[in-house]
């Protein structure tokens, strides 16, 4: 077994006996097989978490880490609640193992805001344009949003729709959420 | 969702050695894994994450060929500047597959492993019978609702259309799957269900798909995908073409021509009939949409997806004429 730990992440080779141990098994403290242990590095704070393999990055944190502010709508990869951004792209927690983004930076809703409580412009765009009702749906909406608008998808509204397609509002509040978008998107060029 | 031991591999060595353990399976950007664990469907005793693996996501173009690295991203490929220019149907159907999300998420090599997938095969709780999950158990479809499965290529077997899009444009450019040990021509790696409807893929334990290769030509530089389906968008076809084409200098007669059927078929379709119809031919809308036709030869509907079998054609006549417009 060849393991070794660099940059604060384990590599696993595969071991010449053909036996392999779960996930993190390095420098003597070996968790139980059923568990891993993770640091995760959330709105720039690293978090140590023992968790099963199977436990999705949306119930890390929501569950373990107490961040609801990511929702889980569907749970199966077709709402868009769960939003989040790894390395700075949007994806969806729902659909991400915890343990895939250890050594990557994680940005939440609650990551969004400046550290004196100054909203993002797209948070911001959103209580202007009036771009919710229930607001379940919102979390998400804005964490794509700011992803959309900076990969450059928000030049005209129909671009807009096309590439805010993965989040659904069923309060069907889609014409707010454009005007919101269009309008931190003009705020952001200009 | 079975709990499953997670392992994390930092070469294709490694990641090979450990895809070949009994119950393994790779996880790149488990956007199908993971939701088909959470489904009851796909239950690995081992989890191999092969998204941690440095230097396969490389994008690399030339008017010769496309290199395009397994783990390159959906989002990345669609939004390359060259793949853009040269092999315009590859980045259309990359954009209008899924949603930006799951294409932030989604790699290459995980795209073409996507399974052939039905409502019925994704709910194992109230539809035990499926010759995919359980072979031999019999197709929970045939005679269920059956809006959106396939009309070509099916069997008795089985009847699920596949899902994905940008297959259908590299099927129409002769791509070809690296597999390190064999390389595979993208239309054989595919398999038809037949009697064998849990095999959807020519690919062998250990085996991991490290690159896809796009031959240029004048057919993928002009070439589009249009996708047609219930809403406008994150939607899956209801019929699909995606389509290259090559004038003579005249800039009527068809020199080459690629066309390749999505959402209406068991595995990514190249309709070569079409083709071989139009080849040498004038392009006019009256022997465009009478060689269309031709690619639902031997096509088969289960009610209500008949209207896939008058959909398909003017689907692939659409393209062709609107290719046919662009100079």
């Amino acid at each position: 077994m060849t393991s070794q730990t660099h940059a604060g992440q384990t590599i696993i080779d595969p071991p010449e006996d053909g036996q392999f141990r779960n996930g993190q098994a390095t420098n003597g403290s070996t968790p139980s097989p059923t568990t891993l242990s993770l640091h995760l590095t959330i709105n720039g704070q690293t978090h140590a978490l023992e968790v099963e393999p199977r436990v999705t990055l949306l119930d890390a944190l929501r569950e373990r880490l107490h961040l609801t502010g990511t929702k889980k709508g569907c749970d199966q990869g077709q709402c868009g609640a769960c939003t989040v951004h790894v390395d700075g792209e949007r994806v969806l927690a729902c659909l991400t193992l915890a343990a895939q983004v250890e050594g990557r930076s994680v940005t939440t809703i609650e990551g969004l805001a400046g550290e004196d409580g100054t909203l993002n412009a797209v948070q911001a765009a959103f209580l202007e344009q009036d771009a919710f009702q229930c607001g379940y749906c919102t979390p998400g909406q804005i964490m794509s949003a700011v992803a959309c608008i900076r990969e450059g998808h928000a030049g005209s509204d129909e671009e807009i729709r096309e590439y805010m397609a993965g989040n659904l509002c069923r309060c069907g509040a889609y014409p707010h959420i454009v005007a919101a978008v269009r309008q931190a998107a003009q705020e952001l060029r200009s | 969702m079975r709990d499953f031991s997670y392992l994390r591999a930092d070469s294709v060595e490694a990641a090979r050695n450990a895809a070949a353990l009994p119950g393994a399976m790779l996880l790149a950007g488990g956007t199908t894994l993971v939701d088909l664990a959470k489904c009851g469907v796909a239950e690995p005793s081992t989890v191999i994450d092969v998204s941690h693996i440095e230097g396969l996501n490389a994008i690399d173009v030339n008017s010769d060929r496309a290199i395009i690295g397994a783990l390159a991203k959906m989002s990345h490929v669609a939004d390359h500047a060259a793949v853009k220019s040269q092999f315009p149907a590859v980045s259309e159907a990359l954009w209008q597959a899924a949603s930006a999300q799951l294409r932030n998420m989604a790699t290459i090599g995980g795209n073409l492993m996507q399974r052939t997938r039905c409502p019925y095969f994704r709910d194992p709780a109230n539809f035990p019978a499926c010759n995919k999950r359980a072979p031999g158990s019999g197709c929970s479809a045939i005679g269920g609702i059956t809006r959106g499965h396939a009309v070509l290529g099916t069997s008795e077997a089985c009847i699920a259309t596949y899902p994905g899009d940008l297959a259908i444009a590299l099927v129409a450019f002769d791509a070809e799957v690296d597999l390190g040990e064999r390389r595979l021509k993208i239309e054989d790696f595919f398999l038809a269900p037949g009697a064998t409807a849990e095999q959807e893929h020519d690919i062998r334990p250990g085996e991991i798909i490290t690159a896809i290769e796009i031959p240029g030509s004048a057919a993928a530089r002009r070439s589009t995908y249009l996708k047609v389906r219930d809403r406008q968008s994150y939607e899956f076809a209801a019929a699909s073409a995606a389509i290259g084409l090559e004038l003579e200098a005249d800039g009527r007669t068809i020199r080459d021509i690629r066309v390749a059927l999505g959402g209406v078929a068991t595995k990514p379709w190249r309709a070569r009939s079409v083709e071989d119809a139009l080849k040498g031919k004038a392009l006019d809308e009256a022997s465009v949409r009478k060689a269309s036709e031709l690619a639902m030869e031997g096509a088969v509907d289960h009610g209500a997806n008949h209207y896939k079998i008058a959909l398909a054609p003017r689907v692939i006549a659409r393209a062709i004429l609107k290719l046919g417009e662009t100079a």
